[in-house]
């Protein structure tokens, strides 16, 4: 599918977004409301009250507490999150704005967060719709005519469980249930935010959406839910930016994302994932792909300090695809990247791919964890999992934990991983060239990872190679 | 006017001494050839005078135009004028042979220039010494046939112009058409810019089509003997092992 291609100084606005996210965005004060801090009963009542939420969907954030409080924290997590306490953490913080579709409408001192992103911009060049949540609650939401007119539904899931709560009823947490481990339970219990879509049978969008997520408070969690439902034969690119100032304590975002992709539908979901280097990042990823259906993940996991991330795909329909493209930054000393994606083939001639590329320096720790189950009668199946690390220094680990569960003898199931060090010899070509150390270690790291910036629209490929060269500028020197 | 001498230089690989004593002189617009036994330390001191961190220079100087550039970080001598040609460069890839080419060209040129205006001058530039377009488009030296990289690495010397080039094996592996394109951008450049040039090969063939000035032979890590065209000759009548007696 063709997007549609764009003409405007992208490079400024490029610069202004990563010099946003790395220097001058700033804590700044704001009106908001915080419901009482702690996990209770209570607590969670209040927020699903704020929220003039039907019975069923304060059941559901109830029977969540209850798993919560029940389920054990998963025991292949590093210790550092079975201490994570959340009841000491602001879970629901309200700004003290109106949603709206006007930015003009939104105060000043919230705006200057998203102009200093370049977020206002790029969605009126480039984007056909936005939802903005800010802490806890979606404050801005648009969606370009051309879109509505087409039937295409794109709004914050609050919004969505009051004027579609048959649709909502019928997806929200189905692919991935609260009951999957504790913090896809406590995600059920606390959601608030993010992003509701529903494209329209054959339906096309050649422009791309966005959500994009700003933690704006230390000490805070947050919760937002992205659900995506591409009906038959439709075709939707999703982008899913994130940001945080840097904070002095640090901030919990344990988000999730469902996507359906319905017979002969596309569905590609991009994330630039940037926050701040003390962001806990938990995030809950999965797709279903029917008949013919294509599920795309790229993931750019750059930011935040420990971050764990599985894109995963449930092909449940005869010839679905889906390729999950995922790169992690691991860039100073105890920085943990856990990634990995999950593909569960559970029909014929089903496909998957996925490719994993992880950069490690100055002491940070990335780890690949990946499952591909070709379950009985999926016959004719293809899988093929790649993973590549790439190490700046002897400091630095990487850890590959791949998982194949195949019942079908037919199955082609195939997994490859190399380890790469910085090669002197490349090195000293590129410098041989005029181009000094710095900028042939960025080179080659680019280079490393040019198979999945590919994949990326221009404008987050070249946001994505500015970031990872501003990170590169605290490696010392490699040779 | 440009100047390279290198004085008494000696370097160690791994504790072994390759060099042992080498001494050069190369101005702009001359031709030096330097040829030598395998193993004479010919591509070493290619490599040394770059400054590639293997190969430690633990006595003597390189001085361009006077100014001591021993210690200087490769790109730095780079910037000042020096270019070496690989013998068999490294494949890198992921990285573009055009990026690199399009960052060479920024580099020297300036960034004003228009990205889409950098590839066409690149592609124009590609044509002289038969660089197909294709072959941009590919990691560095991907799958590159030994032709194609020789090429490929005089292609990047016409586009940085350098004052001094060295030129390792630019003629191996090479086939006649090759031979030839590569000859006349060598000649071209030193028209056009006044580059002085250090060719190391084993062969009179690149002879044919350029004129050296020097002729030189290295042995052992020392220059055993130099003089004009008339050497080479005599190398071929006689090998190594009759000149150096």
């Amino acid at each position: 599918m063709p997007e549609e291609k764009i003409s405007v100084d992208l490079n400024e606005l490029i610069n202004a977004t990563i010099e946003a996210k790395n220097h001058s965005l700033t804590q700044q004060e704001f009106h908001k409301r915080v419901v009482e801090s702690g996990l209770s009963k209570d607590v969670i009542t209040e927020i699903s009250k704020i929220k003039k939420e039907p019975e069923w969907m304060l059941r559901l954030r109830l029977r969540s507490l209850e798993l919560f409080e029940k389920l054990p924290t998963p025991n292949w997590l590093p210790d550092f999150l079975s201490e994570l306490d959340v009841s000491k953490m602001e879970i629901y913080i309200k700004p003290d704005v109106e949603r709206t579709s006007n930015w003009d409408q939104i105060p000043p001192e919230i705006r200057k967060y998203y102009e200093q992103l370049g977020i206002p911009q790029s969605e009126q060049q480039y984007l056909g719709g936005l939802v903005a949540t800010f802490e806890s609650e979606p404050i801005y939401s648009n969606v370009k005519a051309e879109l509505q007119k087409k039937g295409v539904i794109m709004m914050p899931p609050e919004e969505a469980v009051q004027k579609y709560p048959d649709i909502v009823k019928e997806y929200f947490t189905k692919i991935f249930p609260v009951s999957d481990h504790k913090f896809a339970a406590l995600h059920g219990a606390l959601w608030s935010g993010g992003v509701f879509v529903y494209v329209p049978k054959g339906v096309k969008i050649t422009m791309p959406v966005e959500g994009f997520f700003i933690i704006g408070t230390e000490m805070e969690g947050q919760f937002e839910h992205t659900l995506l439902i591409a009906d038959e034969g439709s075709y939707i690119h999703f982008i899913e930016g994130c940001s945080a100032p840097q904070f002095k304590k640090f901030s919990f975002h344990d988000g999730m994302v469902e996507l359906y992709a319905k017979k002969n539908a596309y569905i590609k979901f991009t994330t630039v994932q940037n926050w701040s280097k003390n962001i806990i990042n938990f995030n809950n990823k999965r797709a279903w792909a029917d008949e013919n259906a294509t599920v795309e993940w790229v993931e750019g996991s750059l930011g935040s300090k420990y971050s764990f991330v599985y894109p995963s795909t449930i092909l449940r329909g005869k010839n679905a695809t889906s390729t999950s493209l995922v790169v992690t930054l691991a860039s100073g000393e105890g920085e943990w990247k856990d990634s990995g994606s999950k593909m569960i083939h559970a029909a014929p001639n089903t496909k998957s791919k996925v490719v994993s590329k992880n950069i490690g320096f100055n002491g940070g720790v990335n780890i690949y964890r990946g499952l591909i189950r070709v379950n009985k009668g999926a016959v004719g199946s293809k899988a093929f999992v790649k993973c590549d690390s790439l190490m700046l220094d002897e400091k630095t680990k990487a850890y590959t934990f791949p998982h194949n569960q195949v019942f079908e003898e037919d199955a082609d199931v195939a997994h490859e991983a190399h380890t790469f060090r910085m090669n002197e010899d490349q090195l000293f070509y590129l410098e041989n060239r005029g181009i000094d150390e710095k900028e042939a270690v960025s080179m080659l790291v680019l280079g490393f990872i040019d198979e999945i910036m590919k994949e990326l629209p221009f404008e987050y490929a070249t946001m994505l190679n500015k970031v990872i060269k501003l990170e590169l500028d605290k490696l010392g020197a490699v040779a | 006017m440009t100047t390279l001498k290198i004085k008494n230089l000696h370097v160690q690989v791994e504790g072994r001494e390759i060099l042992k004593g080498v001494e050069l002189e190369i101005n702009s617009r001359e031709i030096h050839v330097l040829m030598g036994p395998n193993g004479s330390g010919k591509t070493s001191l290619s490599l040394a005078i770059m400054g590639h961190p293997k190969y430690k220079i633990t006595e003597g100087k390189i001085l361009l135009d006077g100014e001591d550039i021993t210690n200087l970080e490769t790109y730095e001598k780079v910037r000042k004028g020096l270019f070496l040609a690989f013998q068999n460069p490294i494949e890198i890839s992921g990285v573009k042979l055009s990026t690199l080419l399009v960052a060479e060209y920024n580099r020297i040129y300036g960034s004003s220039t228009q990205p889409l205006q950098v590839i066409s001058q690149v592609k124009e530039l590609s044509k002289t010494v038969g660089v197909s377009d294709s072959l941009l488009n590919r990691g560095i030296f991907e799958g590159f046939s030994g032709g194609e990289k020789k090429r490929t690495e005089i292609l990047q010397m016409l586009l940085m112009k350098p004052k001094i080039a060295i030129l390792d094996e630019p003629d191996s592996g090479v086939d006649v058409d090759g031979l030839k394109a590569i000859s006349n951008s060598i000649l071209k450049l030193r028209e056009e810019n006044n580059t002085g040039y250090l060719i190391i090969t084993h062969y009179r063939r690149i002879l044919e089509h350029i004129n050296a000035d020097r002729v030189h032979v290295l042995y052992k890590g020392k220059i055993v003997a130099s003089g004009g065209m008339e050497l080479a000759k005599l190398i071929d009548e006689k090998g190594y092992e009759g000149i150096v007696k």
